[in-house]
């Protein structure tokens, strides 16, 4: 069984976002990028199966030579091999395309993405990548479970979850609930040496074209000072939330 | 040239967050000088309805194939619907349907999707829409420079505009292939009267300042009172004293709400990223020092133990009040 991994290389969650060239480049000075913590529930997801199966599971990025280090990571952690498409992605119908390309030609089992990359949140790649590779989507994956080619993924939906059963190839977009917070592996020194003499892959993106491109990015407006209310005199949040605010 | 809208239902009725998007719809397709279609699937609720909201025409599908949500099914039968009707726009809710939905509609028309949308396009030669980006840490503008796009427009975000008019009602036939469904629904589990967090005009939210899972009671009375939906930080679902379902943050649901309520949270960047849109936030913490207060409207210092019962007693009598 062969398990794909898609992994996209993100700013820390801790990042103070910030933007330059007249607010249409992303800043990455002083910026450290980390494998994005959707992908982390679903590589950590893929290593429990390959524990089980023997399955081999490589990871994939579409990135520029500096998202290796984010590989090398995926690599520590338990991946077999990476792949990185050399490309600087722009957008993310691009993304799902040229790992469709790389896709088609390996015949994977199982393709596990994140419900969402925590930079751009376009929850476009596995969707679009699952199409052009016509096999199922599960999006919003929260549980996922393997018996042979049988598969059962848990979805979340609006206030509640949904069982779906379907048979393998499949695409599923992970989030917590597909491991727990407390399952998810993290480099060990042994992983890490043996990381190095991983496999990994450089290939030549082929189509590039993008459908959507950023004209500018804007900082959310400061608020204004906080009212503080004495907790002795409650009632005049309720009265502020009636009179100022008018919610109440 | 016309603008085809989703409008998706839950249990046969229209969700808060299809009329939001019917609205926006019609003012779109207003701008292009064009008419907006109302799509349903599966809905039992009173389509002409979506007249209302600015739609001039809805197309029913009712075909027996669809008569539960898969995603695959759901976006060819929008497609097909929105190239029986020449629309190049397609309008959807950024649900978690609508998220499923989206980018295999996007792939399968080769069309731009702008997703998250938070305003009504600023142009419309190229399109281009304003949406949220880094965990509403920073807005992007994004401009498209398909021939089709579909553009998913965030719950609560935008409001609603009625007209009063209905709208004229057709039905559209759609028969789910063996292809759509290639995975079946085993068992749908939702609480039942339950406000989902993406849609809920007020969320009342508590974290580890709490102490333990024996302590929500309070906070779930308070959210009964207010008609709000739970939810939690994310160290607070790790532990297991509330449901994943519930937390909220960057890594979590992101929510725009009317008002927020946060209780013993401390305002960590992480959980400031998916909440911080909200329209009012009020803070609740025993730490004057604690960072939530620099995103806060308004604030209190004090104990929830203290605070929150107190909460509850002033807004009951202003309830009896008005
Ligand atoms: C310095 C820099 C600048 C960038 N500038 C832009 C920009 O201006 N606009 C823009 O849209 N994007 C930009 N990107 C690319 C961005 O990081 C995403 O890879 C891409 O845009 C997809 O974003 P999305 O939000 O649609 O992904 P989503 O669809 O939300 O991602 C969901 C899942 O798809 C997979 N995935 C996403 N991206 C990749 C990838 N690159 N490789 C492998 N798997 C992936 C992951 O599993 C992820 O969890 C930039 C990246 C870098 C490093
Ligand atoms: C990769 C990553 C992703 C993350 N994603 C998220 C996310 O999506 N969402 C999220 O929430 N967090 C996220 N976090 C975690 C985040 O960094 C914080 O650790 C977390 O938000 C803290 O939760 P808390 O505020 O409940 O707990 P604490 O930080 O422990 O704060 C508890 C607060 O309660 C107050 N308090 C104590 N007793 C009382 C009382 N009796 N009455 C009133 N107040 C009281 C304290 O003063 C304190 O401010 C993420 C972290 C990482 C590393």
């Amino acid at each position: 069984m062969k398990i794909l991994v898609c992994i996209s290389h993100v700013p820390d969650t801790t990042s103070k976002i910030k933007f330059t060239n007249n607010q249409t480049e992303f800043d990455s000075n002083g910026i450290t990028f980390v494998i994005n913590p959707y992908d982390e529930f679903g590589l950590t997801r893929a290593m429990k199966i390959k524990e089980s199966t023997g399955a081999t599971i490589t990871v994939v990025n579409v990135g520029a030579a500096s998202t290796e280090p984010t590989l090398r990571k995926a690599l520590a952690i338990g991946a077999d091999e990476a792949v990185r498409i050399d490309a600087d992605p722009k957008d993310g119908s691009t993304v799902a395309r040229l790992i469709a390309d790389y896709a088609k030609e390996q015949n994977f089992d199982l393709i596990v993405t994140g419900r969402e990359s925590i930079d751009y949140n376009g929850g476009i790649v596995p969707g679009m990548l699952a199409t052009y590779l016509d096999i199922p989507f599960v999006n919003a994956c929260i549980g996922f479970e393997l018996e042979g080619t049988n598969a059962k993924a848990v979805r979340e939906i609006d206030g509640g979850k949904e069982t779906l059963e379907g048979t393998l190839p499949m695409l599923i977009a992970g989030q917590k609930g597909l491991v727990e917070e407390k399952e998810l592996r993290i480099p060990a020194m042994r992983g890490i040496m043996m990381a190095r003499k991983k496999p990994l892959s450089v290939i030549a993106a082929g189509d590039t074209r993008v459908s959507t491109t950023v004209v500018s990015f804007e900082l959310p407006e400061t608020k204004a000072a906080c009212t503080m209310i004495d907790a002795g005199n409650v009632e005049q949040l309720v009265e502020l939330l009636h009179t100022e605010a008018k919610v109440i | 040239m016309a603008v085809l809208v989703y409008t998706e239902s839950w249990n046969g009725s229209f969700k808060k967050a299809s009329f939001e998007a019917v609205s926006y719809a019609a003012q779109l397709a207003n701008k292009i000088g064009t008419e907006a279609i109302a799509l349903t699937i599966a809905s039992s609720d009173d389509a002409a309805q979506l007249g209302n909201y600015g739609a001039t025409k809805v197309l029913n599908i009712t075909n027996e194939s669809l008569a539960t949500f898969n995603n695959q099914a759901y976006a060819n039968a929008i497609v097909a619907a929105a190239e029986a009707n020449g629309a190049d726009t397609i309008i959807i809710s950024n649900t978690n349907n609508g998220k499923a939905i989206a980018p295999i509609i996007a792939a399968k028309r080769n069309a731009g999707l702008i997703t998250n949308a938070i305003e009504l396009p600023s142009s419309t030669s190229p399109l281009t829409v304003k949406r949220k980006t880094f965990s509403s840490k920073a807005f992007t503008n994004y401009s498209s420079t398909a021939a089709q796009n579909v553009i998913s427009i965030t719950p609560n975000a935008l409001g609603t505009i009625e007209n009063g008019a209905t709208a004229q009602i057709e039905s559209f036939d759609y028969t789910a292939t063996s292809s759509d469904n290639r995975l079946s629904s085993v068992s749908v589990d939702r609480a039942s009267g339950k406000i989902s967090l993406t849609e809920a005009d007020f969320v009342v939210s508590a974290g580890r300042g709490l102490k333990g899972p024996e302590n929500w009671g309070m906070v779930e009375e308070l959210a009964g009172l207010l008609g709000a939906a739970t939810a939690c930080s994310k160290p607070v679902s790790d532990i297991g004293w509330r449901p994943h379902s519930e937390h909220v943050g960057q890594t979590g649901i992101a929510i725009n709400p009317e008002l927020y309520i946060a209780i013993g949270i401390s305002g960590a960047i992480q959980h400031l990223a998916g909440v911080n849109a909200s329209k009012n936030i009020v803070v609740i913490n025993t730490d004057p020092e604690a960072p939530f207060f620099k995103a806060a409207d308004y604030g209190i210092v004090g104990d929830a133990f203290d605070v929150v019962p107190k909460l509850i007693e002033a807004l009951k009598i202003h309830k009896a009040n008005n």
